[in-house]
Protein backbone atom coordinates (compact mmCIF):
# COMPACT_ATOMS: atom_id res chain seq x y z
CA UNK A 1 0.00 0.00 0.00
CA UNK A 2 2.45 2.21 0.69
CA UNK A 3 4.17 1.46 -2.31
CA UNK A 4 1.67 2.79 -4.21
CA UNK A 5 0.64 5.93 -2.37
CA UNK A 6 4.81 6.91 -2.80
CA UNK A 7 4.65 6.82 -6.79
CA UNK A 8 1.42 8.70 -6.75
CA UNK A 9 2.72 11.48 -5.02
CA UNK A 10 6.27 11.24 -6.51
CA UNK A 11 4.38 11.84 -9.33
CA UNK A 12 2.49 14.48 -8.46
CA UNK A 13 5.91 16.72 -8.03
CA UNK A 14 6.53 19.53 -10.45
CA UNK A 15 9.19 17.99 -12.73
CA UNK A 16 11.70 20.82 -13.27
CA UNK A 17 14.36 20.55 -16.15
CA UNK A 18 15.44 22.81 -18.47
CA UNK A 19 15.87 21.60 -22.35
CA UNK A 20 18.62 22.26 -24.01
CA UNK A 21 18.11 21.11 -27.99
CA UNK A 22 16.49 24.57 -28.89
CA UNK A 23 17.65 26.56 -31.42
CA UNK A 24 16.92 30.30 -30.80
CA UNK A 25 16.12 31.06 -34.49
CA UNK A 26 13.62 28.76 -34.71
CA UNK A 27 12.38 29.57 -31.12
CA UNK A 28 11.73 33.40 -32.74
CA UNK A 29 10.22 32.54 -35.31
CA UNK A 30 7.59 30.17 -34.06
CA UNK A 31 6.75 32.36 -31.27
CA UNK A 32 5.68 35.29 -34.59
CA UNK A 33 4.01 32.33 -35.60
CA UNK A 34 2.19 31.98 -33.01
CA UNK A 35 1.43 35.78 -32.41
CA UNK A 36 -0.31 35.62 -35.94
CA UNK A 37 -2.65 33.39 -35.31
CA UNK A 38 -3.50 34.70 -31.71
CA UNK A 39 -4.13 37.79 -33.17
CA UNK A 40 -7.27 36.29 -35.74
CA UNK A 41 -8.33 34.29 -32.79
CA UNK A 42 -8.61 36.56 -30.02
CA UNK A 43 -10.62 38.96 -31.94
CA UNK A 44 -14.12 38.06 -31.21
CA UNK A 45 -13.30 38.25 -27.26
CA UNK A 46 -12.11 41.80 -27.83
CA UNK A 47 -15.35 42.09 -30.42
CA UNK A 48 -17.28 41.14 -27.54
CA UNK A 49 -15.96 42.94 -24.59
CA UNK A 50 -15.79 46.51 -26.30
CA UNK A 51 -19.74 46.29 -27.51
CA UNK A 52 -20.71 45.53 -24.21
CA UNK A 53 -19.11 49.17 -22.98
CA UNK A 54 -20.17 50.94 -26.21
CA UNK A 55 -22.71 53.83 -25.68
CA UNK A 56 -26.08 53.30 -28.48
CA UNK A 57 -24.13 55.54 -30.86
CA UNK A 58 -21.24 53.34 -31.41
CA UNK A 59 -23.08 49.93 -31.51
CA UNK A 60 -24.96 51.19 -34.65
CA UNK A 61 -22.06 53.72 -36.02
CA UNK A 62 -21.34 52.28 -39.74
CA UNK A 63 -19.08 51.18 -40.92
CA UNK A 64 -18.61 49.29 -37.36
CA UNK A 65 -15.58 50.17 -34.94
CA UNK A 66 -13.68 47.04 -33.06
CA UNK A 67 -12.84 49.45 -29.98
CA UNK A 68 -15.19 51.48 -27.60
CA UNK A 69 -14.66 55.10 -27.49
CA UNK A 70 -16.16 56.61 -25.16
CA UNK A 71 -16.93 53.45 -23.18
CA UNK A 72 -20.12 53.73 -20.51
CA UNK A 73 -22.02 51.28 -18.73
CA UNK A 74 -26.10 51.68 -19.85
CA UNK A 75 -26.29 48.75 -21.14
CA UNK A 76 -25.63 46.87 -17.61
CA UNK A 77 -28.01 49.54 -16.42
CA UNK A 78 -30.46 48.63 -18.91
CA UNK A 79 -30.07 45.08 -18.28
CA UNK A 80 -30.57 45.62 -14.81
CA UNK A 81 -34.16 46.94 -15.04
CA UNK A 82 -34.90 43.99 -17.94
CA UNK A 83 -33.98 41.83 -15.35
CA UNK A 84 -35.74 43.74 -12.34
CA UNK A 85 -38.69 43.57 -14.79
CA UNK A 86 -39.14 39.54 -14.93
CA UNK A 87 -41.69 37.60 -13.80
CA UNK A 88 -39.35 35.28 -12.08
CA UNK A 89 -36.79 36.74 -10.05
CA UNK A 90 -33.07 36.22 -11.28
CA UNK A 91 -31.66 34.43 -8.15
CA UNK A 92 -34.66 31.27 -9.44
CA UNK A 93 -32.74 31.40 -12.89
CA UNK A 94 -29.37 31.36 -11.40
CA UNK A 95 -30.23 28.62 -9.20
CA UNK A 96 -31.46 26.28 -12.00
CA UNK A 97 -28.35 27.34 -14.07
CA UNK A 98 -26.06 26.03 -11.53
CA UNK A 99 -27.93 23.42 -10.55
CA UNK A 100 -27.81 21.92 -14.12
CA UNK A 101 -24.31 22.92 -14.45
CA UNK A 102 -22.98 21.35 -11.15
CA UNK A 103 -25.02 18.15 -11.05
CA UNK A 104 -24.45 17.77 -14.90
CA UNK A 105 -20.91 18.59 -15.12
CA UNK A 106 -20.39 16.37 -11.66
CA UNK A 107 -22.63 13.35 -13.31
CA UNK A 108 -20.66 13.16 -16.70
CA UNK A 109 -17.61 13.22 -14.64
CA UNK A 110 -18.36 10.56 -12.59
CA UNK A 111 -20.23 8.07 -14.47
CA UNK A 112 -18.46 8.72 -17.73
CA UNK A 113 -14.38 7.94 -15.62
CA UNK A 114 -16.05 4.80 -13.76
CA UNK A 115 -17.03 3.47 -17.25
CA UNK A 116 -14.11 4.34 -18.70
CA UNK A 117 -11.83 2.70 -16.35
CA UNK A 118 -12.80 -1.11 -17.27
CA UNK A 119 -13.45 -0.29 -20.26
CA UNK A 120 -9.56 1.39 -21.04
CA UNK A 121 -7.46 -1.40 -18.55
CA UNK A 122 -9.05 -4.91 -18.99
CA UNK A 123 -10.90 -6.77 -21.05
CA UNK A 124 -13.69 -8.54 -20.03
CA UNK A 125 -16.82 -10.41 -21.61
CA UNK A 126 -18.80 -7.33 -23.77
CA UNK A 127 -15.63 -5.18 -22.94
CA UNK A 128 -14.79 -5.07 -26.97
CA UNK A 129 -18.15 -4.31 -28.23
CA UNK A 130 -18.97 -1.93 -25.66
CA UNK A 131 -16.29 0.22 -26.56
CA UNK A 132 -16.78 0.11 -30.07
CA UNK A 133 -20.59 1.08 -29.26
CA UNK A 134 -19.21 4.32 -27.77
CA UNK A 135 -17.28 5.54 -30.45
CA UNK A 136 -19.76 4.72 -33.05
CA UNK A 137 -22.68 6.29 -31.14
CA UNK A 138 -20.15 9.94 -30.91
CA UNK A 139 -21.33 9.95 -35.04
CA UNK A 140 -24.33 9.57 -35.12
CA UNK A 141 -26.45 13.59 -35.36
CA UNK A 142 -28.22 14.23 -32.78
CA UNK A 143 -31.29 16.06 -34.81
CA UNK A 144 -33.04 12.42 -35.65
CA UNK A 145 -32.80 11.73 -32.18
CA UNK A 146 -34.30 14.46 -30.24
CA UNK A 147 -37.37 12.91 -31.26
CA UNK A 148 -37.31 9.51 -29.80
CA UNK A 149 -35.68 10.82 -26.47
CA UNK A 150 -38.46 13.46 -26.22
CA UNK A 151 -40.93 10.27 -26.55
CA UNK A 152 -38.70 8.36 -23.92
CA UNK A 153 -38.53 11.29 -21.57
CA UNK A 154 -42.40 11.69 -21.42
CA UNK A 155 -43.08 7.66 -21.35
CA UNK A 156 -40.34 8.38 -18.05
CA UNK A 157 -42.28 11.58 -16.63
CA UNK A 158 -38.90 13.77 -16.92
CA UNK A 159 -40.12 16.21 -19.34
CA UNK A 160 -40.18 19.49 -17.30
CA UNK A 161 -37.03 18.32 -14.80
CA UNK A 162 -33.68 19.20 -14.80
CA UNK A 163 -33.39 15.62 -15.42
CA UNK A 164 -33.93 15.84 -18.74
CA UNK A 165 -31.50 17.91 -19.48
CA UNK A 166 -29.06 16.15 -17.64
CA UNK A 167 -29.31 12.73 -17.94
CA UNK A 168 -28.92 12.39 -21.87
CA UNK A 169 -25.75 14.03 -21.31
CA UNK A 170 -24.72 11.78 -18.52
CA UNK A 171 -25.54 9.19 -20.59
CA UNK A 172 -23.86 10.39 -23.61
CA UNK A 173 -20.55 8.60 -24.78
CA UNK A 174 -18.30 11.86 -25.15
CA UNK A 175 -16.83 11.99 -21.45
CA UNK A 176 -16.50 8.45 -21.53
CA UNK A 177 -14.30 8.52 -24.98
CA UNK A 178 -12.35 11.18 -23.69
CA UNK A 179 -11.60 9.67 -20.18
CA UNK A 180 -10.94 6.21 -21.88
CA UNK A 181 -8.47 8.03 -23.94
CA UNK A 182 -6.17 9.00 -21.06
CA UNK A 183 -6.87 6.02 -18.48
CA UNK A 184 -5.44 3.72 -20.77
CA UNK A 185 -1.85 5.78 -20.29
CA UNK A 186 -2.12 4.73 -16.82
CA UNK A 187 0.57 2.62 -15.78
CA UNK A 188 -0.35 -0.93 -15.29
CA UNK A 189 2.00 -1.82 -12.75
CA UNK A 190 0.44 0.16 -10.30
CA UNK A 191 -2.81 -1.46 -10.82
CA UNK A 192 -1.32 -4.48 -10.08
CA UNK A 193 0.46 -3.52 -6.93
CA UNK A 194 -2.94 -2.28 -5.78
CA UNK A 195 -4.19 -5.12 -6.34
CA UNK A 196 -1.95 -7.32 -4.37
CA UNK A 197 -2.39 -4.87 -1.61
CA UNK A 198 -5.83 -5.54 -1.07
CA UNK A 199 -7.19 -3.00 -3.34
CA UNK A 200 -10.86 -2.96 -4.87
CA UNK A 201 -11.50 -1.75 -8.08
CA UNK A 202 -13.80 0.99 -6.49
CA UNK A 203 -10.53 1.84 -4.61
CA UNK A 204 -8.33 2.00 -7.52
CA UNK A 205 -10.71 3.62 -9.22
CA UNK A 206 -10.90 6.37 -7.02
CA UNK A 207 -7.32 6.47 -5.03
CA UNK A 208 -5.26 5.80 -8.46
CA UNK A 209 -7.07 6.65 -11.88
CA UNK A 210 -8.88 9.81 -10.68
CA UNK A 211 -5.84 11.32 -9.09
CA UNK A 212 -3.85 9.94 -12.67
CA UNK A 213 -6.20 11.62 -14.98
CA UNK A 214 -6.32 14.60 -13.45
CA UNK A 215 -5.76 16.46 -16.95
CA UNK A 216 -8.24 14.28 -18.27
CA UNK A 217 -11.16 15.32 -15.89
CA UNK A 218 -10.43 18.79 -15.83
CA UNK A 219 -10.50 19.14 -19.75
CA UNK A 220 -14.21 17.53 -19.33
CA UNK A 221 -15.06 19.48 -17.00
CA UNK A 222 -14.68 23.08 -18.70
CA UNK A 223 -16.40 20.87 -21.59
CA UNK A 224 -19.00 20.13 -19.82
CA UNK A 225 -19.18 23.34 -18.04
CA UNK A 226 -19.20 24.95 -21.44
CA UNK A 227 -22.38 23.48 -22.98
CA UNK A 228 -24.23 23.64 -19.49
CA UNK A 229 -23.53 26.48 -19.31
CA UNK A 230 -24.77 27.78 -22.50
CA UNK A 231 -27.85 25.28 -22.75
CA UNK A 232 -31.15 27.27 -22.76
CA UNK A 233 -33.47 24.06 -21.64
CA UNK A 234 -35.26 23.73 -24.89
CA UNK A 235 -38.28 22.26 -25.34
CA UNK A 236 -37.08 19.67 -22.58
CA UNK A 237 -38.17 22.62 -19.50
CA UNK A 238 -41.31 24.64 -20.65
CA UNK A 239 -42.03 25.75 -17.12
CA UNK A 240 -40.32 29.65 -16.39
CA UNK A 241 -39.62 28.70 -13.21
CA UNK A 242 -36.83 25.99 -14.50
CA UNK A 243 -35.38 28.15 -17.17
CA UNK A 244 -31.79 28.96 -17.18
CA UNK A 245 -30.42 32.25 -16.92
CA UNK A 246 -29.00 31.35 -20.34
CA UNK A 247 -32.59 31.36 -21.44
CA UNK A 248 -33.85 34.34 -19.63
CA UNK A 249 -30.54 35.97 -21.44
CA UNK A 250 -31.46 34.80 -25.08
CA UNK A 251 -35.13 36.44 -24.25
CA UNK A 252 -32.96 39.76 -24.14
CA UNK A 253 -31.22 39.41 -27.02
CA UNK A 254 -34.14 38.75 -28.93
CA UNK A 255 -36.29 41.68 -27.89
CA UNK A 256 -35.83 43.56 -30.70
CA UNK A 257 -33.35 46.39 -31.91
CA UNK A 258 -34.33 48.63 -28.74
CA UNK A 259 -32.34 46.08 -26.77
CA UNK A 260 -29.38 46.12 -28.87
CA UNK A 261 -27.21 47.55 -25.84
CA UNK A 262 -28.27 45.23 -23.36
CA UNK A 263 -27.83 42.06 -25.65
CA UNK A 264 -24.22 43.04 -25.68
CA UNK A 265 -23.88 43.68 -21.94
CA UNK A 266 -25.72 39.64 -21.75
CA UNK A 267 -23.11 38.50 -24.61
CA UNK A 268 -20.02 39.67 -22.17
CA UNK A 269 -22.06 38.11 -19.18
CA UNK A 270 -22.40 34.79 -20.70
CA UNK A 271 -18.51 34.75 -21.85
CA UNK A 272 -17.15 36.22 -18.75
CA UNK A 273 -18.51 32.39 -16.72
CA UNK A 274 -17.32 30.37 -19.02
CA UNK A 275 -14.21 32.53 -19.66
CA UNK A 276 -13.43 32.56 -15.67
CA UNK A 277 -14.01 28.76 -15.27
CA UNK A 278 -11.36 28.25 -18.09
CA UNK A 279 -8.84 29.75 -16.84
CA UNK A 280 -9.02 28.30 -13.52
CA UNK A 281 -9.02 24.59 -14.75
CA UNK A 282 -6.66 25.29 -17.47
CA UNK A 283 -4.48 26.05 -14.86
CA UNK A 284 -4.69 23.17 -13.08
CA UNK A 285 -4.13 21.19 -16.67
CA UNK A 286 -0.75 22.85 -16.72
CA UNK A 287 0.32 22.29 -12.59
CA UNK A 288 -0.28 18.64 -12.95
CA UNK A 289 2.26 16.31 -14.26
CA UNK A 290 0.28 13.57 -13.33
CA UNK A 291 2.32 10.68 -14.60
CA UNK A 292 5.94 11.54 -14.53
CA UNK A 293 8.01 9.20 -13.33
CA UNK A 294 5.69 6.59 -13.31
CA UNK A 295 6.18 4.67 -16.62
CA UNK A 296 8.48 2.98 -18.51
CA UNK B 1 -23.40 -9.32 -23.99
CA UNK B 2 -22.77 -10.63 -20.35
CA UNK B 3 -24.38 -14.19 -21.30
CA UNK B 4 -22.94 -15.17 -24.61
CA UNK B 5 -21.28 -18.13 -22.33
CA UNK B 6 -24.19 -19.38 -20.95
CA UNK B 7 -22.74 -22.00 -18.79
CA UNK B 8 -19.73 -19.89 -17.08
CA UNK B 9 -22.11 -16.91 -16.78
CA UNK B 10 -21.69 -16.96 -13.00
CA UNK B 11 -17.62 -17.20 -13.25
CA UNK B 12 -17.71 -14.73 -15.44
CA UNK B 13 -19.80 -12.34 -13.23
CA UNK B 14 -18.03 -13.69 -10.20
CA UNK B 15 -14.71 -12.42 -11.37
CA UNK B 16 -15.56 -8.92 -12.88
CA UNK B 17 -18.43 -8.11 -10.78
CA UNK B 18 -16.83 -4.97 -9.97
CA UNK B 19 -15.95 -4.00 -13.20
CA UNK B 20 -19.18 -4.42 -14.50
CA UNK B 21 -20.90 -2.71 -11.44
CA UNK B 22 -18.60 0.53 -12.09
CA UNK B 23 -20.12 0.23 -15.49
CA UNK B 24 -23.84 -0.23 -15.06
CA UNK B 25 -24.46 3.80 -13.91
CA UNK B 26 -23.64 4.86 -17.78
CA UNK B 27 -25.04 1.42 -19.33
CA UNK B 28 -28.49 2.19 -18.01
CA UNK B 29 -28.39 6.05 -19.12
CA UNK B 30 -26.31 5.07 -22.16
CA UNK B 31 -29.21 2.63 -23.48
CA UNK B 32 -32.01 4.63 -22.59
CA UNK B 33 -30.67 8.23 -24.02
CA UNK B 34 -28.43 7.43 -26.99
CA UNK B 35 -28.53 3.83 -27.85
CA UNK B 36 -32.44 3.39 -27.66
CA UNK B 37 -32.94 6.78 -30.00
CA UNK B 38 -30.27 5.60 -32.38
CA UNK B 39 -32.13 2.70 -33.38
CA UNK B 40 -34.96 4.18 -33.48
CA UNK B 41 -33.71 6.98 -35.56
CA UNK B 42 -32.42 3.80 -38.08
CA UNK B 43 -35.66 2.27 -37.93
CA UNK B 44 -37.83 5.44 -38.96
CA UNK B 45 -35.66 6.05 -41.46
CA UNK B 46 -37.32 2.98 -43.55
CA UNK B 47 -41.14 4.46 -42.91
CA UNK B 48 -42.34 7.84 -43.90
CA UNK B 49 -42.84 9.32 -41.18
CA UNK B 50 -44.45 13.18 -40.84
CA UNK B 51 -44.59 13.58 -36.80
CA UNK B 52 -48.59 13.30 -36.86
CA UNK B 53 -49.66 10.02 -38.33
CA UNK B 54 -48.56 6.62 -37.43
CA UNK B 55 -44.99 6.37 -39.02
CA UNK B 56 -45.85 4.01 -42.07
CA UNK B 57 -42.80 1.18 -43.32
CA UNK B 58 -41.67 1.97 -46.98
CA UNK B 59 -38.86 0.02 -46.85
CA UNK B 60 -35.58 0.79 -48.96
CA UNK B 61 -37.69 3.93 -50.70
CA UNK B 62 -36.06 6.76 -49.03
CA UNK B 63 -32.56 5.82 -49.56
CA UNK B 64 -33.46 5.24 -53.37
CA UNK B 65 -34.72 8.19 -53.37
CA UNK B 66 -32.14 9.98 -51.58
CA UNK B 67 -29.47 8.16 -53.76
CA UNK B 68 -30.96 8.24 -57.03
CA UNK B 69 -33.37 11.09 -57.37
CA UNK B 70 -32.01 13.86 -54.79
CA UNK B 71 -29.63 16.20 -56.59
CA UNK B 72 -29.50 18.13 -54.29
CA UNK B 73 -28.41 15.57 -51.49
CA UNK B 74 -25.62 14.79 -54.27
CA UNK B 75 -24.78 18.01 -54.39
CA UNK B 76 -24.21 18.37 -50.61
CA UNK B 77 -22.32 14.92 -50.21
CA UNK B 78 -19.73 16.85 -52.72
CA UNK B 79 -19.69 19.67 -50.78
CA UNK B 80 -19.78 17.73 -47.37
CA UNK B 81 -16.62 15.36 -48.39
CA UNK B 82 -15.08 18.48 -50.29
CA UNK B 83 -15.29 20.55 -47.12
CA UNK B 84 -14.00 17.58 -44.55
CA UNK B 85 -10.95 16.85 -46.51
CA UNK B 86 -9.88 20.49 -46.05
CA UNK B 87 -10.70 21.44 -42.72
CA UNK B 88 -10.17 17.79 -41.13
CA UNK B 89 -6.65 17.39 -41.46
CA UNK B 90 -5.81 21.41 -41.45
CA UNK B 91 -7.74 21.78 -38.22
CA UNK B 92 -5.85 18.52 -36.21
CA UNK B 93 -2.62 19.75 -37.61
CA UNK B 94 -3.84 22.82 -36.33
CA UNK B 95 -4.85 21.91 -32.94
CA UNK B 96 -1.93 19.50 -32.44
CA UNK B 97 0.43 22.24 -33.77
CA UNK B 98 -0.40 25.22 -31.80
CA UNK B 99 -0.48 22.78 -28.38
CA UNK B 100 3.16 21.22 -28.78
CA UNK B 101 4.21 24.95 -29.37
CA UNK B 102 2.54 26.65 -26.54
CA UNK B 103 3.28 23.55 -24.15
CA UNK B 104 6.94 24.66 -24.44
CA UNK B 105 6.15 28.43 -23.08
CA UNK B 106 6.84 29.14 -19.72
CA UNK B 107 3.11 28.55 -17.56
CA UNK B 108 1.55 31.84 -17.36
CA UNK B 109 2.09 32.92 -20.58
CA UNK B 110 0.85 29.35 -21.62
CA UNK B 111 -2.20 29.73 -19.63
CA UNK B 112 -2.94 32.82 -21.63
CA UNK B 113 -1.90 31.92 -24.85
CA UNK B 114 -4.34 28.53 -23.91
CA UNK B 115 -7.23 30.68 -23.88
CA UNK B 116 -6.43 33.18 -26.62
CA UNK B 117 -6.51 30.29 -29.38
CA UNK B 118 -9.87 28.47 -27.84
CA UNK B 119 -11.23 32.34 -27.64
CA UNK B 120 -13.50 31.29 -30.89
CA UNK B 121 -14.44 27.92 -29.41
CA UNK B 122 -16.05 29.79 -26.09
CA UNK B 123 -17.42 32.62 -27.12
CA UNK B 124 -20.67 31.14 -28.92
CA UNK B 125 -22.12 32.59 -31.32
CA UNK B 126 -19.21 34.57 -32.15
CA UNK B 127 -18.39 33.54 -35.55
CA UNK B 128 -21.32 35.78 -36.81
CA UNK B 129 -18.36 38.49 -36.90
CA UNK B 130 -17.07 36.70 -39.90
CA UNK B 131 -20.19 38.69 -41.09
CA UNK B 132 -18.79 41.52 -40.76
CA UNK B 133 -15.83 41.14 -42.18
CA UNK B 134 -17.27 39.47 -45.60
CA UNK B 135 -20.29 42.26 -45.61
CA UNK B 136 -21.15 42.71 -48.93
CA UNK B 137 -20.73 46.84 -49.02
CA UNK B 138 -17.54 48.57 -49.23
CA UNK B 139 -17.10 48.98 -45.52
CA UNK B 140 -16.70 45.35 -44.63
CA UNK B 141 -13.44 44.54 -43.51
CA UNK B 142 -12.23 42.42 -46.76
CA UNK B 143 -14.25 44.66 -49.26
CA UNK B 144 -12.61 47.42 -47.59
CA UNK B 145 -8.94 46.19 -47.20
CA UNK B 146 -8.97 44.82 -51.28
CA UNK B 147 -10.04 48.11 -52.54
CA UNK B 148 -7.58 50.14 -50.37
CA UNK B 149 -4.63 48.12 -51.95
CA UNK B 150 -6.36 48.29 -54.93
CA UNK B 151 -6.96 44.88 -55.91
CA UNK B 152 -10.75 45.78 -56.65
CA UNK B 153 -12.39 47.97 -57.76
CA UNK B 154 -15.79 47.16 -56.86
CA UNK B 155 -16.89 45.65 -53.66
CA UNK B 156 -17.75 41.80 -53.97
CA UNK B 157 -21.10 40.26 -52.57
CA UNK B 158 -19.21 37.33 -50.77
CA UNK B 159 -22.29 35.61 -49.69
CA UNK B 160 -24.27 35.24 -53.35
CA UNK B 161 -21.12 34.33 -55.51
CA UNK B 162 -20.73 30.71 -55.43
CA UNK B 163 -17.33 30.33 -55.82
CA UNK B 164 -16.47 32.03 -52.81
CA UNK B 165 -19.00 30.78 -50.08
CA UNK B 166 -16.77 27.47 -49.77
CA UNK B 167 -13.68 28.67 -48.80
CA UNK B 168 -15.31 31.03 -47.00
CA UNK B 169 -17.03 28.41 -44.86
CA UNK B 170 -13.85 26.67 -44.48
CA UNK B 171 -11.64 29.72 -43.45
CA UNK B 172 -14.58 30.45 -40.94
CA UNK B 173 -14.46 26.30 -39.96
CA UNK B 174 -11.17 26.49 -39.07
CA UNK B 175 -10.82 29.24 -37.35
CA UNK B 176 -13.49 27.81 -35.09
CA UNK B 177 -11.89 24.28 -34.73
CA UNK B 178 -9.50 24.75 -32.20
CA UNK B 179 -11.48 23.42 -29.32
CA UNK B 180 -11.77 19.91 -28.47
CA UNK B 181 -8.98 18.20 -29.61
CA UNK B 182 -6.82 20.93 -28.87
CA UNK B 183 -7.64 20.94 -25.26
CA UNK B 184 -7.37 17.21 -25.08
CA UNK B 185 -3.59 17.21 -26.64
CA UNK B 186 -2.68 19.99 -24.32
CA UNK B 187 -4.03 17.57 -21.72
CA UNK B 188 -2.26 14.81 -23.22
CA UNK B 189 1.32 17.05 -23.62
CA UNK B 190 1.15 16.69 -19.56
CA UNK B 191 1.09 13.09 -19.81
CA UNK B 192 3.85 12.53 -21.84
CA UNK B 193 6.63 11.39 -19.22
CA UNK B 194 9.42 13.92 -18.25
CA UNK B 195 11.71 11.82 -18.01
CA UNK B 196 11.19 10.63 -21.54
CA UNK B 197 12.79 14.10 -22.62
CA UNK B 198 15.57 14.26 -20.61
CA UNK B 199 16.82 10.17 -21.72
CA UNK B 200 16.50 11.69 -24.97
CA UNK B 201 18.54 14.32 -25.00
CA UNK B 202 21.27 12.10 -23.63
CA UNK B 203 20.50 9.62 -26.47
CA UNK B 204 21.57 12.51 -28.44
CA UNK B 205 17.81 13.73 -29.79
CA UNK B 206 19.48 17.14 -31.67
CA UNK B 207 16.46 18.97 -32.11
CA UNK B 208 12.17 19.76 -31.15
CA UNK B 209 11.15 17.81 -34.50
CA UNK B 210 13.20 14.66 -33.41
CA UNK B 211 12.03 14.96 -29.51
CA UNK B 212 8.88 15.38 -31.36
CA UNK B 213 8.83 12.16 -33.88
CA UNK B 214 10.48 10.23 -31.30
CA UNK B 215 9.32 11.11 -28.08
CA UNK B 216 6.39 13.38 -27.76
CA UNK B 217 4.30 11.60 -30.75
CA UNK B 218 4.33 7.99 -29.75
CA UNK B 219 3.69 8.96 -25.95
CA UNK B 220 0.38 10.79 -26.97
CA UNK B 221 -1.07 7.55 -29.23
CA UNK B 222 -4.47 7.39 -27.31
CA UNK B 223 -5.01 11.45 -27.59
CA UNK B 224 -4.27 11.27 -31.29
CA UNK B 225 -6.64 8.79 -31.71
CA UNK B 226 -9.35 10.94 -29.48
CA UNK B 227 -9.03 13.53 -31.87
CA UNK B 228 -8.99 11.95 -35.10
CA UNK B 229 -12.17 10.78 -34.37
CA UNK B 230 -13.42 14.20 -33.32
CA UNK B 231 -12.23 15.91 -36.71
CA UNK B 232 -14.01 13.19 -38.54
CA UNK B 233 -17.78 14.07 -36.66
CA UNK B 234 -16.64 17.53 -36.49
CA UNK B 235 -15.59 18.06 -39.94
CA UNK B 236 -19.01 16.07 -41.04
CA UNK B 237 -21.04 17.48 -39.27
CA UNK B 238 -20.84 21.09 -40.13
CA UNK B 239 -24.27 22.91 -40.90
CA UNK B 240 -25.09 26.18 -38.45
CA UNK B 241 -22.11 28.18 -39.78
CA UNK B 242 -23.46 27.64 -43.32
CA UNK B 243 -26.71 28.36 -42.52
CA UNK B 244 -25.76 31.52 -39.96
CA UNK B 245 -23.58 33.00 -42.37
CA UNK B 246 -24.39 32.39 -46.06
CA UNK B 247 -28.35 31.29 -45.49
CA UNK B 248 -30.45 28.62 -46.65
CA UNK B 249 -30.83 27.71 -48.65
CA UNK B 250 -27.62 29.12 -50.21
CA UNK B 251 -27.01 30.48 -53.42
CA UNK B 252 -26.71 27.62 -55.90
CA UNK B 253 -26.76 25.41 -53.08
CA UNK B 254 -22.87 26.17 -53.00
CA UNK B 255 -23.05 25.96 -49.00
CA UNK B 256 -25.72 23.13 -49.12
CA UNK B 257 -24.11 20.12 -46.36
CA UNK B 258 -25.64 16.55 -45.48
CA UNK B 259 -26.41 18.13 -42.55
CA UNK B 260 -28.12 21.26 -43.87
CA UNK B 261 -29.99 18.72 -46.04
CA UNK B 262 -31.34 16.73 -42.85
CA UNK B 263 -32.15 20.03 -41.44
CA UNK B 264 -34.61 21.27 -44.45
CA UNK B 265 -36.42 17.77 -44.07
CA UNK B 266 -36.29 17.36 -40.62
CA UNK B 267 -37.15 20.95 -38.99
CA UNK B 268 -38.63 22.69 -41.89
CA UNK B 269 -40.62 19.52 -43.92
CA UNK B 270 -41.40 17.44 -41.25
CA UNK B 271 -40.33 14.38 -43.36
CA UNK B 272 -38.88 12.67 -40.58
CA UNK B 273 -38.31 9.70 -42.40
CA UNK B 274 -36.44 10.67 -45.00
CA UNK B 275 -34.24 13.25 -42.36
CA UNK B 276 -33.58 9.67 -40.31
CA UNK B 277 -32.40 8.09 -43.70
CA UNK B 278 -29.85 11.25 -43.84
CA UNK B 279 -28.84 11.26 -40.81
CA UNK B 280 -28.30 6.91 -41.81
CA UNK B 281 -26.17 7.71 -44.39
CA UNK B 282 -24.20 10.38 -42.71
CA UNK B 283 -23.48 7.53 -39.40
CA UNK B 284 -22.44 5.05 -41.91
CA UNK B 285 -19.94 7.59 -43.68
CA UNK B 286 -18.42 8.44 -40.75
CA UNK B 287 -17.65 4.86 -39.16
CA UNK B 288 -16.67 4.25 -43.07
CA UNK B 289 -13.89 6.99 -43.10
CA UNK B 290 -13.23 6.34 -39.13
CA UNK B 291 -12.00 2.83 -39.78
CA UNK B 292 -9.87 4.19 -43.05
CA UNK B 293 -8.37 6.29 -40.65
CA UNK B 294 -7.50 4.84 -37.97
CA UNK B 295 -5.96 2.11 -39.95
CA UNK B 296 -3.60 4.76 -41.86
CA UNK B 297 -2.92 6.23 -38.03
CA UNK B 298 -1.57 2.47 -36.96
CA UNK B 299 0.65 2.27 -40.25
CA UNK B 300 1.92 5.30 -39.45
CA UNK B 301 2.94 4.68 -36.24
CA UNK B 302 4.38 1.36 -37.10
Amino acid sequence: MKKVFLAVRKGWRKFKFKRKNRSLAMDILLIILLGCIGLVSIWPLLYIINAAFKPMSEIFLFPPKLFVRNPTLNNFFDLSVLISESNVIFGRYLFNTIFLTVVGTGGTVLVGSMAAFPLAKYRFPGSKVMSSTVVYSLMFNGTVTAIPNYIIMSRLNLINTYWAVILPVVGGTFGLYLMQNFIVQVPDDLIEAAKIDGMSEYGIFFKIIMPLSRPAWITLIILSFQSFWGNTGGTFLYSEKLKPVSYMLSQVINGGIARTGAAAAVSLIMLVVPVVVFVISQSNVLETMATSGLKG
Amino acid sequence: MKKKKKTTFREVWKKHRQKYILMLPFIVLFVVFTLVPVLVSIVLSFTSFNLIEMPKFVGLRNYINLLAFDSVFLIAVKNTLLFAIVTGPVSYLLCFGLAWLINELPPKVRAVMTLVFYAPSISGGAYMIWKLIFSSDSYGYANALLMNLGIIQEPILWFANKDYIMPILIVVQLWLSIGVSFLAFIAGLQNVDRSLYEAGQMDGVKNRWQELWYITLPQMKPQLMFGAVMQITQSLSVSSISIDLVGFPSVDYAGHTILTHLHDYGNLRYEMGYACAIATILFFMMIFINIIIQKLLRKVAS
